[in-house]
């Protein structure tokens, strides 16, 4: 275990205390460990709740997630009560079964690619609505303040409600947007019930819900890019698309960096919209890996618990690969996150 | 769309007309198609069920569709279920992580960076990594079906995010508070808890508002872990009034209305703090 001598000021100060008090023990150098412990034990204690938190209700299912997706463990053979009997559980171990059954299938594949479909397309078009609206928004205009509230809005309601008001609008035998299209002497679009109409609708839903989080951080990224750098700037003679390129881009790159990781992870892994608009069909055309590990374990029967951890582990491990590579980017480029 | 940069202060009178009525027009458009899923839903619930399919904005304004889901459906107990659980969630997820996101603000400490990096993965675990163990050690202890199983599953959501946030909001807290503190002879217990956490009041009501706001609208394992009418939060309530029953857009648009309302309002107020929180706590991480 490594020991920080450099301490900052008030860990130092709370370190000096316990120096002076430790000097009580009879001379002989006190180890490593207890001299961390000594050191650093207010840090420790602090964080304690935490640790046991995340290491017994989040560390141990983890655990015995990865281990349930090295076993064939469905409904039918885990451990489980029936009325006054126990059953134990009976699921054998079978390596890497299960990740190689995923991994050649066709299904997991083809998902994945929809997935990365899915995530690009929803953040790229959430970032660049962002951002331009967030642009707009910084100018000084009539009506500012009224209009951000309004932009806002999507944010606000909470997730689920917004999916099931998009769902009555996309209805196809009663939905507004039909009758809209009927209006004016078009036929009804199966916005639901088509593979193609569906992948739109669902990307459509989630643009909306996350245009207005991309738009605030965005907006608090502009405001702290000093006006000066653009009162010099147009003295030199730089256009309106030179600033944007040269100064507003470069303003706003940490906090365009944080949101896109962010939007990128929540995108992967957003279960709400694909789960309560479509259910991932039809067929399973939009079915995204999170929604599709969710139906292992709670929509089919047998429950496959084991294909199901499968699908989540290799979850996040494609999540970890992408946040890891996109941080050495990064680092790359200079940015200090 | 208008991608040219801003200067933080354009004079006003240098605009052309026009480039005003496109960002005016922009901002309208944008606007309506922001506001008008949520406003629709809204005029559709105070319209009688049987109109519910038609585009006309009124017709005959009426309440009955709040009284029906009221008198005649459990709505209120999905409500009290969600609140019980929403609420327990935040309260336990802040009261644990308030120490933490202070230890890892202040403290240099062998295993500090080991722990962020822990507090930053956890929120990129998918839904599907956690469920189905989670599910089975629920099911293993009885709590299936049990507001308690929901709360301890969503502790695993809150306490990471909680803790992350809060270390973005001690971060804006000036050091030399903390210093003064230790002046006056307070242990770094002390400093946190009469001089830090009173300034980072707000910081807590926000991360507590966030997190109401996630357990609130967690849709995942509220449908696997509750089932049976008595025991579903509104998010598994509302999708019953899609899925058994054919489409009840009457009550749905009602209940749609009752659960959106109280958390945009708060959220609005909030809503400038959140960004400071997740874009700072991010960044500065």
């Amino acid at each position: 275990m490594a020991v920080h001598t450099s301490g900052q000021s008030v860990a130092k100060a709370a370190g000096d205390d316990l120096t002076r008090g430790r000097s009580r023990d009879n001379g002989t150098p006190p180890g490593r460990l207890r001299r961390a412990l000594g050191t650093h034990w207010y840090a420790w204690t602090m964080v304690a709740p935490v640790v046991i938190v995340i290491g017994v209700i989040i560390g141990y299912p983890l655990v015995r997630g990865v281990y349930l997706s090295l076993t064939d463990a469905n409904e039918r053979n885990v451990a489980r009560s029936i009325g006054v009997n126990h059953l134990p559980a009976t699921y054998e171990f079978v390596g890497l079964d299960n990740y190689v059954d995923a991994l050649t299938g066709n299904q997991f594949l083809g998902t994945l690619g929809w997935t990365l479909v899915w995530t690009v397309s929803c953040v790229s078009v959430t970032f660049g609505l962002g951002l331009a609206l967030a642009n707009v928004l910084n100018r000084r205009i009539a009506g500012r303040s009224v209009y951000r509230m309004l932009l806002i809005l999507p944010w606000a309601v909470p997730g689920f409600v917004s999916v099931f008001a998009w769902r009555f609008l996309y209805n196809e035998d009663n939905g507004l947007l039909n009758k809209i299209l009927a209006g004016g002497g078009i036929d009804a679009v199966p916005w639901l019930n088509d593979p193609s109409w569906a992948k739109l609708s669902v990307i459509a839903v989630n643009v909306w819900l996350g245009v207005p989080f991309m738009m605030v951080a965005l907006l608090g990224g502009l405001q702290s890019i000093p006006g000066e750098l653009y009162e010099a700037a147009e003295m030199d003679g730089a256009n309106a698309w030179q600033r944007f390129r040269h100064i507003t881009m470069p303003g706003l790159r940490s906090v365009s960096s944080t949101v896109i990781l962010l939007s990128t992870i929540w995108t992967f892994n957003m279960f709400p919209v694909i789960f309560l608009l479509t259910r991932g069909g039809p067929g399973e055309a939009t079915q995204i890996l999170v929604t599709q590990a969710y139906k292992f374990s709670f929509e089919i029967s047998p429950r496959d618990f084991a294909q199901s951890s499968t699908w989540g582990v290799l979850i996040l491990v494609l999540l970890m690969i992408f946040a890891a590579v996109y941080r050495r980017v990064l680092r790359k480029q200079g940015e200090a996150w | 769309m208008v991608t040219t940069a801003a200067p933080n202060a354009p004079v006003r009178g240098r605009r052309s007309p026009l480039a005003s009525f496109g960002l005016h027009a922009t901002l309208v458009v944008t606007s309506v198609i922001a506001v008008f899923p949520v406003l629709w839903v809204f005029l559709t619930s105070i319209k009688p069920a049987k109109y519910a399919a038609t585009t006309d904005f009124f017709k005959e304004t009426t309440f009955e569709n709040y009284s029906n889901l009221l008198d005649d459906t459990p709505f209120l107990t999905w409500f009290g279920n969600s609140l019980l659980v929403a609420g327990l969630t935040t309260v336990l997820g802040v009261f644990v992580s308030a120490t933490t996101g202070y230890a890892v603000s202040r403290f240099r400490f062998p295993g500090k960076r080991g722990l962020m990096w822990t507090l930053l993965v956890t929120q990129m675990f998918p839904v599907a990594v956690l469920i189905v163990p989670i599910y089975n050690i629920m099911a293993g202890l009885g709590l299936l079906n049990e507001p308690a199983g929901l709360v301890i599953t969503y502790l695993t959501i809150a306490v990471p995010f909680c803790a992350w946030m809060m270390k973005g909001f001690f971060d804006t807290i000036p050091r030399e508070i903390d210093e003064s503190g230790q002046v006056d002879g307070l242990t770094p217990f002390g400093t946190f808890w009469r001089l830090i956490l009173p300034l980072a009041r707000p910081g807590l009501a926000v991360t507590a508002f966030y997190s109401f706001i996630t357990a609130w609208g967690e849709v995942a394992y509220a449908s696997a872990f509750m089932v049976g009418d008595e025991n579903l939060t509104l998010a598994g309530g509302l999708q019953k009034f899609v899925n058994q029953y054919g489409a009840q857009w009457g009550p749905m648009t009602a209940a749609s209305v009752l659960i959106a309302i109280p958390a945009a309002v708060v959220f609005l107020f909030a809503q400038r703090h959140l960004v400071t929180g997740v874009s700072a706590g991010a960044v500065k991480g």
